[in-house]
Parts: C-alpha cells; structure tokens; sequence
C-alpha cells in the first residue's frame, strides 16, 4: 500500500536504510520498480540527499528509516530541512503497535524526539489509514511555508498478511490547515505607496521567493521600479547576480554594497525572508530610517525579529503580482532615485579590486580565487552545494548564481556534512547537470563515508576540498576574539586524500599553487559523468570579510585584517 | 500583561504535547492550563493564561496558530470575557477554627464538600484573583492542600468560538 503510494504521487527516487522496523516495507519496494531507494551509509545522508533534491526541485524528497537508532540518525538532517523551510517527507518504521511504551529494541519516540523540528508528524493507527495520512503529510510537507513531516509507521500497520482496499486519494482537507495565498488588497495598496515614495528603496528577497517560485514577479518588479536588490543567503539566485540591480548578499559576511545600502535605506521591501539574526546584526541598530513591508506566507515570521510597518500575509508571486497589477494603474509617479543609485555606485566603487588579493605564482592558492575559477570553468551555471564553514561564504561570495535554485546550502542550522549527500541528491536527479560541492576537510569527513554510495550507485558529483588544515571559521573567531589562540579548530592528522578517494575508486586531483589550479580544473570538469574529488591547498590564515563587528548596526564592518568602516 | 488564550484543538493523541512544546521551545510561559473536550469529541477546548507585551503575545498566537492541530483560537482577554476557576482546599477545621472556616466559605460563596472532625474540604468557583482572596483568607488556619483547575473562560455575547 505504501509503496503503490509513493508510485501514484510521483515519487521517482527515496533515500534510506533498512532495519527490522522496516523490513515489511522494503520488501514491498523490492516486489516492485516503479520506485527506486537508494541506499545510504548513514541515515542522516538520507535526509541531506532528500533534502538536496527538494532544494533543486522545490518538490519533496522522501526519506524511509528503520525505527530507533535510523530514526535519531535522521534528526540533524529534519532539523537541517526544518530551519530552511524545505518540503521533505521522513518515513519512519517503528515497534509493534502492542510493544509501544515498553522499550522494546530499537524503540524510540521519533514523534516526539522531532517535535520541535517538524512542520506535522503522524502516526499510522490503522493500515487502511496509509494513503490518507501520507497524502496529507506530502500535502502539509509541500505547501504554505514547507517543511519536514514526519510519519512514524509501526511495524504491524504494514503486515503483508493484512490486505486492505487500496484507493489512491486526489486531494486532502484538513480543516485545521489553510494556507493563505492572496495578500491583503488594502495593504498591497498601503505598501505600494510607501514604495513609490521612497527615496532610498530596497528589496530584500529571501528563500520564501525561491520556494514560492515568484523569481519572475521580484525580477520584474524590480526592473518597473529601477529598486536595487538585495538576496538572503538562502535567496541567491531569486534576483540574477549579473544584473547592475543586484547588490548581492547581506549580513555577517555579506557584501559591502548590501550592507550599506540596507543600513542607510528608507524602505525595506522583505519578500519571503525571516529578518534572521545573521542578517540584521545587532536588531535595535538595525536601518534606522527604514520602514518596513514584510511579504511572507507565514505570519509568524512577520515582525518576529523586526517590526513590520506593512506586513503582507500571502504567497510572494500572488502579492508581487498584485503590486505590479496596482502600480500599472497608478497615476502618480514614482521618487526618482537618481541619487540613491549614485550613492550604491560610489560604496560599489570603494571595494572594487579591493576584495581579496590573489595569490602570486608559489604562494598558497587563496580559497577566493578557487572559487572564482570554478565559476569560470562551469559558465555559472552549476548547482552548486556547500558544507559549513568558510568554504561555504567564499562560495556565496565568489560564485554568481542567476537562477534560482542553484544554490544549495545549509543556511539556518548550518550543518556541517550536509554537502556530499545533498550533492548526491541532485546529481542523481539532473544528471546532465555539473553539480559542484564546495566544502572542507573539516565538514567532508562528517559525511564521507557516502563516497561508498556514489559507488554503488553511479553518482558523479565533483568535489572541491578547499583544504586548509583547520576548521577556518572557528580559527577566524578564534583569531579575532580569543587572541588566536587555536582550540581545537586544527586538523593534525588529516588523511591523504589521494589515497582515500582512490580507495573507492574515485579520480583525485591535488593543488598546491596557482599555476595547477586551472589544468586540474579543466580536467575535473571535462566531463559529466565521472566523480573527481579536487584536493585543493589553498592559505589558511585567509579570513572571510567583510564580517560585520558583533553588537553593530548592518554597517559596521571589518573590511580586512586592517579596515574597518 | 495577562492574557487568556482559549484554542479548539484536534482530538488527537500527541496535540497537546505539541501546545505545551511550542511554549517552552519559544521561551513563552504557561501560568495556568486547561484541557477537556468539547460537544464535538472530535475536538478539544483548551485554555492557557500566559504573560507577555503586546509583541510576545502577537507572537504566541501566530506560532500557535501555525499548529496543524490548533484549528482555531482567541485571545479572551481582548475583549469582554467570563473567566473561571474552580478549586479545592483541605483546610485544618478544629476548635473554634471550624466555625471561622465555614462563615469564610459562606462569604465567598464557597460550598463545603467533604467534613472529617477535623477537616473541611471547600470547593470555590471565580474568577484567579477571587482563588487568591479566598487562600489567602484561609491561609492562617491552617490550609493542607490545593487542587485549581486553572482558568477556563468563554467570551460574552454574541462571538463565539466554533468551527
């Protein structure tokens, strides 16, 4: 019944790993074709690859996990999935309905262990509940503000000795949950007025737009109004980077030009973001000037962190629609901001060339310049995958993404090991597509033993290790707050990569300097089909900036070692 | 400020553990809780007192709101409400104590349901502050044990609270 299920709603691929609570299923999946499982090494890589494939996709990627043990392993990747809002199915055997509450092997409460992590969970009661409960969970997982359920399955609730009617449910309703899609009329009204009269307006579009799939209403609202716009980490790619409106990222380690104009702006327009703490630094110097329109689909992220002087409850396409529906039938015109462009183009000039200064020939490669590089060789248009760290912000910062849904990264929780898997997840989907990770030694030997995977299961992915023997982040706060002194933020005993890679088949590459980076690149990417792992030694003093100085506005900023604003 | 915020909950197993969560992963606080079914057993009526500004409490009822199982809520306290508690006490009732004891019930409007010689078990309806004067009234005779319901409470006139 369950997997009839996952066939009749499309499912194509499910990660997972089998175990006695399970086994009844797996049995139903090998007794059929329709829907392929991968197997995993670690369950967490279930959740991360499922979660990679959401992320690509914008649909949810199921994950099947044995009860107890499989089940904990899948809370880091339930909260990874949680706290970016992606849509995610977890499927979980568990115990015999009669062993429930007596700590039978391989018992745990998942249901209530994830609670603080889901968007719903369930727990099957009867069999013939099967398709109902998982049509909703599909249902709940994919729309609104998605997230991840979880549907807890004990062991006698899919008995094969049990036959049961089977009946494919269309549609769900549940009278507890109904999204909202259209914004408020009266105050998309009140927010286009704000909007045309302001002098210093700017966008800032998040991960709600990707999700929403509103890129082409934001694109086009920005272009009618000449707004500069700003992306969240989680929103790279909903505006085109290569396009002159785009300021790219803000917060911590976002760019000087985003973070000035955001500080100095007088109207904030939030599309689908959540003000998250990252972003805002500290909140009570966070835009003085600015009034606020706060467009998300869930109210609770309206004025959670920052008030909201509009705040829009819709979905983001539906209510940028409708702005763009009012302002085509405006008479008045809009400010100009002449001014205000001029002002982003001075702060833009002041960093220009100033960022990073590249490596000369025999020094370490810096880890900015590999990025750019890789940019360069896949034309910017990679899905590209990150781990946690460093790595992960020169990444933002040096590959331009132009389409949404191309940057995958954990954002929210920040998980380090999330990469390899997730890659794995959207390689085995778009194959003809390069599919970059950027990640680690620190971050890839979380999740490294699913090279094991990519084995069995042909998945090609590329990787680059931006190698600097130390966890690069916890080093940069270390350097910058606790006099350098290093705890535990250094790798010793680091294995040899080369070997490691080739142990399980795979082709590995090392660099050491400039003049190797570009062969080994173009080799690496020469085609699409082989997994090459790309050991690259890059300088690990190199600290990521800007980086905004803890308790300070948005504007308040370490440019380098040196600078600060 | 104090606010009663009333729900209709999904009758099902595990909601109200999702309530109770919501409360202590957001750093909200519960004072007091209520929780029975309603005419429709599918659903459940619960009640929490909670403290907050204007901010915290705008943000309770959205998290809240945003509950699968939470299918519809109010916050009484903004506006005209009736709010009730019922209570327990075991209170010492011996010598000349065991008049004083009763006329306090009596002034109160408070029924006594169960006598021993030496004790007077009282049980008073009202609203949280009418609880308070009463225990603290009773308090020095002698007061052995406590059992409130915590608040219910339902909004007056014509609004009502269904699906």
């Amino acid at each position: 019944m369950l997997a009839r299920f996952l066939k009749d709603e499309g499912v194509e691929y499910i990660y997972g790993y089998p175990g006695g609570a399970a086994l009844h299923i797996y049995d139903a999946l090998f007794r059929q074709d329709d829907v392929k499982h991968i197997l995993v090494r670690h369950e967490q890589a279930a959740t991360h690859m499922a979660d990679g494939y959401a992320r690509a996709s914008g649909k949810p990627g199921v994950v099947l996990v044995t009860s107890g043990p499989g089940a904990t392993n899948a809370v880091t990747g339930i909260a990874t999935a949680y706290m970016d809002s992606i849509p995610m199915v977890v499927l979980c055997g568990q115990v015999a309905s009669h062993l429930i509450g007596e700590d039978a092997f391989q018992e745990t409460d998942i249901v209530g262990v994830t609670r603080p992590i889901v968007k719903h969970s369930f727990s099957i009661r009867h069999p013939s509940d099967i398709p109902t409960v998982l049509k909703k969970a599909f249902y709940i997982a994919s729309s609104g503000r998605p997230g991840p359920v979880v549907v807890d399955i004990p062991k006698d609730m899919t008995a094969p000795t049990e036959r049961y009617e089977y009946v494919y449910p269309r549609k769900v309703k549940l009278r507890s949950y109904n999204p909202v899609s259209r914004g408020h009329t009266g105050q998309i009204r009140k927010a286009v007025e704000l909007i045309m009269s302001a002098r210093r307006p700017v966008i800032f579009a998040g991960g709600g737009v990707i999700t929403g799939r509103a890129s082409e209403a934001l694109t086009a609202l920005a272009h009618r109004l000449n707004i500069p716009v700003i992306t969240s980490l989680m929103g790279l790619g909903a505006f085109p980077q290569n396009d002159p409106q785009s300021l790219g990222w803000p917060g911590m380690h976002g760019s000087y030009e985003s973070n000035m104009a955001m500080h100095n702006s007088d109207l904030v327009l939030g599309v689908g973001v959540r003000f998250d703490d990252r972003v805002t630094n500290n909140v009570t110097r966070f835009c003085p000037d600015a009034r606020i329109v706060h467009i998300d689909v869930d109210p609770s992220s309206i004025s959670k962190t920052v008030h909201a002087d509009v705040p829009i409850v819709g979905a983001a396409d539906n209510v940028l629609n409708e702005m763009l529906n009012q302002i085509g039938q405006r008479t008045e015109a809009q400010e100009p901001l002449d001014e205000w462009w001029e002002t982003i183009n001075a702060w833009r000039e002041e960093r220009r060339g100033k960022l990073y200064e590249p490596a000369a020939a025999g020094e370490p490669l810096k880890p900015q310049q590999v990025v750019e590089a890789v940019h360069r060789v896949t034309h910017g248009d990679a899905y590209v995958v990150t781990d946690v760290g460093q790595h992960q912000m020169f990444a933002a910062q040096y590959y331009k993404f132009n389409q949404p849904n191309r940057w995958i990264s954990s954002s929210g929780l920040g998980t380090m090991g999330f990469g390899l898997p997730a890659a794995m997840g959207i390689k085995l989907n778009y194959p003809d597509e390069h599919v970059v990770l950027f990640t680690g030694e620190g971050s890839f030997q979380m999740m490294m033993q699913e090279l094991s995977t990519c084995k069995q299961f042909g998945i090609p992915v590329k990787i680059v290790n931006l190698n600097n023997a130390s966890l690069g982040m916890v080093r940069q706060w270390q350097d910058l707050n606790y006099k350098s002194r290093h705890a535990h933020s250094y790798m010793e005993s680091l294995p040899d990569f080369e070997k490691l890679i080739e142990a399980y088949g795979f082709k590995a590459i090392t660099v050491r300097t400039p003049e190797e980076l570009e062969p080994a690149l173009e080799e690496a990417f020469r085609s699409k089909d082989e997994l090459v792992f790309l050991d690259i030694h890059v300088d690990p003093r190199e600290h990521v900036y800007p980086m905004q100085v803890p308790q300070g506005a948005m504007c308040d900023m370490l440019l380098s070692k040196t600078e600060r604003t | 400020m104090r606010h009663i915020i009333s729900m209709l909950l999904e009758n099902e197993p595990g909601a109200l553990s999702r309530v109770i969560g919501l409360f202590s992963q957001r750093n909200f606080n519960i004072e007091t809780l209520n929780v029975a079914p309603t005419e429709d057993p599918t659903m459940s009526r619960l009640t929490v007192t909670t403290n907050g500004d204007e901010r915290i409490i705008e943000q309770i009822t959205k998290h809240l709101n945003r509950l699968i199982d939470v299918i519809k809520l109010v916050d009484l306290t903004e506006g005209a409400h009736i709010e009730r508690e019922l209570m327990l006490v075991k209170v010492k009732a011996q010598g000349s104590a065991r008049d004083e004891v009763k006329r306090t019930a009596d002034i109160f409007r408070a029924q006594i349901v169960d006598v021993t010689p030496s004790i007077y078990t009282v049980q008073i309806t009202g609203d949280a502050n009418k609880m308070d004067a009463f225990l603290q009234a009773v308090t020095p005779l002698g007061v052995l044990e406590v059992a409130r319901t915590g608040v219910s409470g339902i909004a007056r006139g014509d609004k009502v609270l269904s699906i």
